[in-house]
C-alpha cells in the first residue's frame, strides 16, 4: 500500500512541475531592444533641448514658457517610462502599472493639496499692506 | 447519450490547486524593486512639495536667478542622459550574453554618472562659497534637500554600479547578476526621471520667476 503511494509521488511531483512551467514563473527581465533605447534617447534629447532653449533665449513670455516646459517634462517622463523603464500594461502581469498609478494618485493628491493649503494659508497671513489690494 | 445527461445534470468539474507550485529564486525581485522605486518616488514627491511651498521664501537672500547657471545644468542633464543610453547599451550587451561589453558599458555609465556628480558638487561648493548655504533661507534649505537627495541617490547608484562590475568579473552573467543589472537599470533610469522634474521645476522654472 505504502509502495503504491510512493510510486505515485514522483508522478505527482512531475505534474506540479509541469504546472509551474505553464504558469511561467521565471525571472522576467524585460526584453530591451536597441531601437527602443535609441528612440527614447533621441526623443529625450529633443524634449530636453527645447525647454532649455526656450528659457535661455526667453523667446516666449514667462507664463507661456512655464506651461510649455511643464508639458515637455510630462511628455519626457512618459518617454522615459516607456522606452527606458519598459513600462507596459503587461509587465509583471500589470502590477507595475497598477502600483505606478496608485503612486501617481497619492503624489498628485499630496502635491496639489500641499500647494493649495499652504498658498491659502500664505494669503491669509499676509500683512495689512498686501490685503488692501484685495479689498474690492 | 450518457455524456449528455452528465453535462446537463452537473456543472463542469472544478479543480482547485492545493499544492503550492515552486517559485524560482528571485522571481518576484523585479516587482519588489519596482515597488521600492515607487516608495522612493513618494520621498521625492514630498521634497518637491516642500520646495513648491518654501521655494519663494528667500529671507531677503539670493533667489534662483542670482544663483543658477543654466549652462552648467544643461551640461549636467546631458551627462545623465548619456548615462541612460549607455546603460541601455549595457542591457543589450547583457542580452547578448557578452560579459566584457556589459562591464564596459556599465563602466562608461559610471563615468557619466561620476561626471554628473562632480558637476553637482562643484555647483554646491560654489553656492556655499558665495554664502548661499542651506541655512541662508527656506528656499535654499528646500533646494539643497531636494537636489542633494537626488545626488545622494546617484552616489549610491554609482557604488552599486562599481560593485556590479566587480561581481560580473568574478561570477559572470549568472541569473542573480542579470537580475541585479536589471534592477540597477530601473534605479538608474528612475533617477533620470526624477532629474527631469528637478531641472524643469527647480532650475528652469526658477529662472522664469
Amino acid at each position: 500500500m505504502s509502495a503504491s503511494t510512493t510510486a505515485e509521488d514522483p508522478a505527482l511531483h512531475a505534474d506540479t512541475s509541469n504546472h509551474a512551467d505553464d504558469h511561467h514563473h521565471g525571472i522576467e527581465i524585460p526584453h530591451a531592444s536597441m531601437r527602443d533605447y535609441v528612440t527614447g534617447f533621441v526623443l529625450s534629447v529633443i524634449l530636453t533641448a527645447i525647454p532649455f532653449a526656450l528659457v535661455m533665449t526667453g523667446a516666449l513670455p514667462a507664463q507661456v514658457t512655464a506651461v510649455v516646459i511643464m508639458g515637455f517634462a510630462v511628455v519626457q517622463i512618459i518617454v522615459h517610462m516607456v522606452y527606458f523603464l519598459h513600462m507596459s500594461p503587461k509587465a509583471e502581469g500589470g502590477w507595475t502599472l497598477t502600483s505606478l498609478i496608485f503612486t501617481l494618485i497619492v503624489v498628485v493628491i499630496m502635491l496639489s493639496g500641499s500647494v493649495w493649503v499652504m498658498s491659502n494659508l500664505n494669503a491669509n497671513m499676509m500683512p495689512q499692506a498686501h490685503l488692501e489690494s484685495q479689498i474690492p | 447519450m450518457a455524456s449528455r445527461t452528465i453535462a446537463a445534470g452537473s456543472d463542469a468539474p472544478v479543480y482547485y490547486e492545493i499544492d503550492e507550485h515552486p517559485h524560482p529564486e528571485g522571481h518576484s525581485t523585479m516587482l519588489g524593486f519596482w515597488i521600492y522605486l515607487m516608495s522612493d518616488c513618494l520621498i521625492f514627491a514630498i521634497l518637491f512639495a516642500c520646495y513648491a511651498v518654501l521655494g519663494g521664501n528667500f529671507a531677503a537672500g539670493p533667489g534662483p536667478r542670482d544663483l543658477f547657471d543654466l549652462n552648467l545644468i544643461a551640461l549636467n542633464t546631458a551627462m545623465l542622459l548619456f548615462s541612460s543610453i549607455t546603460y541601455g547599451f549595457a542591457m543589450i550587451a547583457m542580452q547578448g550574453k557578452n560579459v566584457r561589453h556589459t562591464q564596459m558599458w556599465l563602466a562608461v555609465t559610471g563615468l557619466f554618472g561620476a561626471a554628473f556628480l562632480a558637476i553637482e558638487i562643484y555647483e554646491f561648493a560654489h553656492l556655499i562659497h558665495i554664502g548661499a548655504t542651506p541655512q541662508r533661507s527656506a528656499f535654499l534649505s528646500a533646494f539643497f534637500t531636494l537636489v542633494g537627495t537626488h545626488g545622494l541617490h546617484v552616489t549610491f547608484g554609482l557604488i552599486w554600479l562599481v560593485t556590479l562590475i566587480v561581481q560580473l568579473g568574478r561570477h559572470g552573467l549568472n541569473p542573480a547578476n542579470q537580475r541585479r543589472v536589471a534592477c540597477l537599470s530601473l534605479f538608474w533610469h528612475f533617477l533620470d526621471v526624477i532629474w527631469i522634474g528637478v531641472f524643469t521645476f527647480v532650475y528652469l522654472m526658477g529662472m522664469l520667476t
